[in-house]
């Protein structure tokens, strides 16, 4: 059996998933597979902002509250992210109106994108993303149970997402702006799955570049992403364009080795890549203190009970996430590093090893979310019933009452999440610190620093859930 | 006498590793923790109030006997015990009272289980029986899956 060094640094063991599975190869590569998806969950999406505004304010009986922070959410973290990476992308209706409106059109065959401007260039990394999940984020608790306040949410992503197609080419929004997208883009490099060229020489040696431009058959590719170079799913939004405009069939959907992105060589990681990964582990931290915690009035200030609180609340978060977290591991990074005596720039070794960070704030994320939708999952049942909480009984579930799932497993699961992220990510950082060199022991003296972090935030996490 | 082959070593030193850990693994999810507490009964009053429980915390020890007085001090509340499956619902102005004996230990959270207002879901607080098994078994569990990952690693380096 191999063991952790014995594995070559390429990766190896992909399947095509599409060339065994050719019925749904055919739906991936019909031009109606996308909007057909977004068009379907924009019923539901529109359902939920119409109950935000116009339904019950009780946020457990509005399906605004209940489908999209306690279903969606964990249907997102639990399966979607971690099982198929940026799935959620290829589907997600808040860009689609942008993007009709865009195109002029829903499905148009071979219809030329209209020409926006390009994105500024310095502004090409994922600091506005960072910094729109840090603004909901600041407000999440209001968010969270407010139907009213999570309805003017999705309008505002929705609204920015048309404010962005009209004003910057493709899918800008998505890209860079999306504070969802962000998160999802980062998880989405542990996922077992993505979507690659079969051979980059076939796509230097082919002229035309159709993926880029699209053909009769498909648009460019809408995330500005080109596929012949795509060596890790962050930016890859899975739209699946490039599928269809390939004429050389080079493009292909891969079944791979788990986290096969995290530790291989990576010259483009960028910091604000690396405070994605430490604003969202420390975010996993936070969220079970405050809304799972005893602590009422850390929760009421962070439900803005009280501005002053709010203020309290928000100083310590953004301290806590921008400044606290990030220092200390900058420390662990630099204390290794020094230990091992590389020559990489310290700054370089902090975004790569912060890719070491990413399985374990995905399980910590899972964790959270597992335990939210097992306590309070059971009232999706009601507001399938009565979406809006005006006394409906649509299927006869609308008396269905509040009931924990596994209320007694859930730490013991969400134990077993945590330690399954904590191994994972210990492995990412010892694969960084092989890679990173001076041969032999240096490397591991480098990545056991940041190993250690990994387990002071395992246990805090494992104090937060069962301590 | 024949010496094993260096490949065949490495093997049988491999497997040796394994069972090592695994045995490790067993001893730790198994092992009985001991509690030297002589049991006794707890006689607590919980308040709930939009949105907390006073006290947020209770630390009991396996084997207590646990009578709670649950009062609510501005709306309907409920006292749902994960776990051990308690429910009650408590209006303001009558107290309710109950009774279990913390067989189970660990963390469990208890939390209101009638929608109370908008920070419902997050009204919660927690019954800690101990010794708390379950915390020190993972703390312990996350301490050699980081030194077995990092040893597995050294070795095979200097092999």
């Amino acid at each position: 059996m191999k063991t952790l060094i014995d594995r070559p640094p390429t990766d190896d063991g992909r399947r095509d998933v599409l060339a065994r599975m050719p019925r749904l190869r055919r739906i991936v590569l019909s031009r109606a597979f996308q909007p057909v998806s977004m068009l379907l969950l924009l019923a539901p999406f529109v359902l939920a902002v119409v109950a935000g505004l116009l339904g019950t304010p009780a946020g457990n009986r509005n399906f605004g509250i209940v489908f999209v922070w306690i279903v969606w959410w964990a249907v997102l973290m639990v399966l979607l992210v971690p099982g198929l990476g940026r799935i959620w992308c290829t589907v997600c209706p808040i860009p689609a109106p942008g993007e009709w409106i865009q195109r002029r059109g829903i499905m148009r065959g071979g219809a030329k994108l209209r020409t926006g401007r390009r994105w500024p260039r310095r502004l090409r990394n994922m600091w506005v993303q960072n910094a729109g999940f840090l603004t909901l984020a600041l407000f999440s608790t209001v968010i969270l149970t407010r139907p009213s306040v999570s309805a003017v949410v999705l309008i505002g992503l929705t609204g920015t997402a048309v404010a962005v197609s009209l004003l910057f080419e493709k899918r800008t929004f998505c890209r860079y702006v999306c504070p969802i997208g962000g998160f999802i883009g980062l998880y989405s490099m542990v996922a077992p799955i993505e979507l690659r060229v079969r051979d980059p020489q076939v796509c230097v040696d082919h002229r035309s570049k159709d993926c880029i431009t699209g053909n009769e058959y498909g648009y460019g590719c809408p995330w500005m992403v080109y596929p012949g170079k795509l060596d890790r799913n962050l930016d890859c939004g899975l739209c699946t364009e490039c599928l269809r405009t390939c004429t050389m069939d080079n493009v292909v959907i891969n079944l791979r080795r788990p986290g096969a992105d995290l530790a291989k060589p990576a010259p483009g990681r960028r910091i604000d890549e690396a405070f994605k990964a430490l604003i969202m582990l420390a975010c996993s931290i936070i969220y079970p203190a405050v809304l799972f915690g005893p602590w009422a009035t850390v929760k009421e200030w962070a439900a803005v009970e009280s501005f002053g609180g709010w203020l309290i609340y928000a100083a310590a978060f953004l301290a806590a996430t921008l400044v606290v977290v990030p220092g200390l591991f900058w420390l662990a990074v630099a204390w290794g590093h020094k230990g091992s005596g590389s020559d990489l720039p310290v700054r370089r070794a902090f975004n790569d090893y912060a890719h070491a960070l990413i399985p374990l704030g995905l399980a910590a994320w899972i964790a959270f979310s597992v335990g939210f939708a097992l306590t309070n999952g059971s009232y999706a049942l009601g507001t399938i019933s009565d979406p809006l909480g005006w006394g409906w009984d649509l299927v006869g579930t609308a008396d269905v009452g509040w009931t924990p799932y596994l209320s007694g497993a859930a730490p013991t699961i969400q134990a077993a999440i945590l330690l399954g992220g904590l191994i994972f990510g210990v492995r990412t950082a010892l694969r960084i610190g092989l890679r990173h060199g001076p041969p032999g022991p240096a490397g591991l003296r480098a990545a056991a620093p940041v190993a250690a972090f990994l387990l002071a935030a395992t246990l805090l996490l494992l104090w937060l859930y069962l301590g | 006498m024949t010496l094993p082959a260096p490949a065949e070593t490495s093997r049988r030193s491999m497997i040796a590793r394994r069972a090592f850990l695994l045995l490790l693994v067993l001893f730790v999810l198994l092992v009985p923790i001991p509690s030297f507490h002589t049991p006794r009964t707890h006689e607590i009053t919980i308040d709930a109030a939009q949105y907390e429980f006073s006290p947020a915390r209770l630390n009991v020890n396996r084997g207590d006997t646990v009578q709670v007085t649950l009062v609510a001090s501005d709306v309907v509340h409920g006292f749902y015990l994960d776990g051990y499956e308690i429910d009650s619902r408590v209006e303001p102005g009558v107290a309710e009272q109950f009774t279990f004996a913390a067989d189970r230990p660990g963390k469990f959270r208890y939390r209101c289980s009638v929608a109370c207002g908008s920070l419902h879901p997050f009204m919660t607080g927690e019954l800690v029986v101990g010794p708390n098994e379950p915390f020190w078994r993972a703390g312990a569990l996350a301490l050699i899956a980081v030194g077995a990952t990092l040893l597995s690693v050294r070795k095979r380096r200097s092999a």
